[in-house]
């Protein structure tokens, strides 16, 4: 690069930042870590009791503790725990009996798919839909989609997923699969149109979020100076919005998009489990009726896990894509009182 | 103090859509507040046949066990209603006090809380919640509590970015200078300020309350079987579908109703109050 051997090499400020940021998610992680192994087996619930159900014979809850290590030291299970699952190994199903990596993982691989699907339709719908909105602000469109996107938004997603299955498995519908049994011989992409109904129904359920703060975004910097003076200078109109106040209005959205995913992988299970779409949501439901503790265990931890590298994602490319934050000598997201003054609350305790 | 209230509250009706999300919350709450005293039926009364279509004593028809639907229907709303108010002001109440001792303390407490809260973001709400219900039982008091848990880190966000705003401002500052004592900056002050967004935000919690407590209940963790709910008759009478749909979509449109009207009425009040309500998404 040219600009590179013109300045003096030094390391980008933002890599100082990545690293800190990339120990608070590790840390997060930890804490997460924790905080599933603290609900699952150090509650005051018995989990050989929860598994084996209130009616058990005392002999076989005592034999089952002893199994899954339960007579141990709180400490001593926690730490086994969590050195098996950083090897990779997160333990054997108790309903299927077979090693619940590898179940996990395919099931993880359906969900991903889905996911990215609603993330391809959704971000471009959004941005497109966002845009045009914005820049018919407050004409008659413009309020008839904000009621619309308000509907969608205020509708709880597994209705609208109900409703679909409801349209497509009337008489004369039979265009889509209304239920998305996968045939687990063949791969995903040949069956994509078990695909389409599960998409469309968080697509609908993600859309009004996303649309809403694009057209926010967009709003606000259309109204900013810069945009003033690029029409002063008289650049055309389609530059100002697509070269000018787009890419600024952007940097929210990728927070948004995090939110979403976020959002998403929690809303996925009921969307899986109304279309009994193998994906990861209705393996944790089943594993929590079968009351499969390492299933449960395992499954949340890879939900949140993904969720923590997605927040660390969509910090790094925010970073990234924000010139100010970028090249800043020390990113600090402190916001100083403008005047200087520091409050009161603020202020450390004088001596008396 | 009571006459800035009613004008706020006159400020807020003024906008159409608070109005009209009132009205339909009110209805839908009077529904199921009084329903059960207007219910033709008990609602485990075996009435009719399984799955019969709607007749003149019957408008709604039967579900999968021979219940009267209208009955179960009428009945249904107490338990999402009362539990979806109580998760969202134990919420509202824990997040605000928690988010105003982050925004107002010193450095240590406010990192602190919001690394607390930045973890628990990191749970999807859901996901949270079955985790809790599935090891600890489903008593609606601790189903409520965790609904509540899922809720406060957005609670604690929203509450701390406001305070820190609003107490940047001139007329802290003044108030600060006039030698006022904390107590009274605080309630007098910076509450009444944030007490709009957190209303929105109230009114938000309700919506996703009722979606997540009915997807709950629908998933089979909620109310126990026999008790009429309308989570739960949309997952009994599923099987049902195409023979009576009419026990299946009269629940569904009243949870998306009571959503609904929450929500608008949400969205009306944040509108009213800062008039780019767009940026409350």
């Amino acid at each position: 690069m040219h600009d590179a051997s013109c300045r003096t090499p030094r390391t980008p400020a933002w890599l100082s930042w990545f690293i800190g940021r990339l120990g608070y998610g590790l840390l997060t992680a930890w804490v997460i870590s924790l905080v599933v192994f603290i609900a699952t087996q150090a509650l005051p619930s018995d989990p050989a009791r929860v598994i084996l159900g209130p009616d058990a014979p005392l002999q076989s809850v005592l034999t089952l503790q002893q199994q899954l290590g339960l007579d141990r030291p709180i400490i001593e299970q926690y730490l086994r725990w969590l050195g098996r699952a950083l090897s990779g190994d997160l333990g054997i199903s108790l309903d299927s009996n077979a090693p619940v990596a590898a179940i996990l993982f395919a099931r993880f691989g359906n969900t991903l798919a889905l996911v990215a699907g609603v993330i391809a339709l959704v971000v471009p719908t959004a941005l497109a839909f966002g845009v045009a909105l914005a820049l018919r602000r407050d004409r008659r469109l413009d309020r008839w989609s904000l009621s619309l996107l308000i509907f969608l938004k205020a509708t709880p997603g597994f209705l609208l997923a109900i409703g679909l299955v409801l349209l497509f498995s009337m008489p004369h519908m039979d265009l889509l699969p209304a239920v998305s049994i996968l045939d687990p011989e063949r791969s995903l992409f040949r069956q994509l149109q078990f695909l389409v109904l599960p998409v469309v129904a968080l697509s609908l359920s993600a859309l009004p979020y996303l649309t809403r703060l694009v057209r926010a975004a967009m709003i606000e910097a259309l109204e900013s100076d810069y945009v003033i003076a690029a029409r002063l200078r008289g650049i055309p109109e389609r530059r100002i919005v697509w070269r000018h106040t787009l890419p600024n209005a952007l940097v929210p959205a990728i927070q948004g998009v995090a939110l979403t995913l976020r959002i998403l992988l929690g809303g996925t299970l009921l969307a899986e489990v109304i279309f009994s779409y193998p994906g990861i949501g209705t393996l944790l439901n089943a594993a929590i009726q079968m009351r499969d503790l390492p299933m449960i265990q395992a499954s949340v931890l890879v939900i949140t896990l993904s969720v923590v590298l997605i927040n660390l994602l969509a910090d790094l490319l925010t970073v990234l894509l924000t010139p100010k934050l970028r090249t800043a000598w020390r990113v600090t997201l402190i916001q100083r009182n403008r005047r200087g003054i520091q409050p009161w609350w603020r202020r450390s305790p004088k001596a008396p | 103090m009571s006459d800035i209230r009613l004008s706020r509250r006159r400020q807020w009706l003024a906008e159409p859509q608070t109005r009209k999300g009132a009205l339909i919350t009110t209805l839908v709450i009077l529904l199921a507040l009084f329903g059960p005293w207007i219910a033709p039926h008990g609602t485990t009364d075996m009435v009719g046949q399984v799955y019969g279509s709607p007749q003149a004593n019957a408008w709604l028809g039967y579900d999968f066990l021979g219940h009267d639907v209208l009955s179960r229907l009428l009945s249904g709303g107490v338990s999402v209603l009362w539990m979806s108010v109580a998760a969202a002001s134990i919420a509202l109440v824990v997040g605000g006090t928690l988010g105003l001792l982050a925004g107002l303390s010193r450095r240590r407490l406010d990192q602190w809380i919001t690394w607390l809260a930045d973890v628990s973001l990191a749970f999807p709400d859901l996901i949270l919640v079955l985790l809790i219900v599935s090891m600890l039982g489903r008593a609606p008091w601790l189903i409520v509590l965790t609904v509540a848990i899922a809720f406060i880190p957005g609670v604690i966000r929203l509450a701390r970015g406001c305070a820190v705003s609003v107490a940047g401002q001139e007329f802290v500052e003044a108030a600060q200078m006039m030698g006022y004592s904390r107590r009274r900056i605080l309630f007098r002050e910076i509450l009444p300020n944030i007490l709009t967004p957190l209303l929105v935000h109230l009114g938000n919690m309700l919506t996703w309350g009722i979606g997540m407590l009915s997807g709950l209940s629908f998933l089979g963790y909620g109310v126990a079987p026999p008790a009429a709910d309308w989570g739960l008759m949309i997952n009994e009478n599923q099987a049902g579908l195409l023979v009576q749909p009419w026990a299946v979509l009269a629940p569904a449109v009243l949870v998306g109703v009571f959503a609904y009207g929450t929500n608008i009425l949400a969205e009306g009040i944040g509108r009213s109050s800062s008039r780019i309500g767009d940026k409350q998404a």
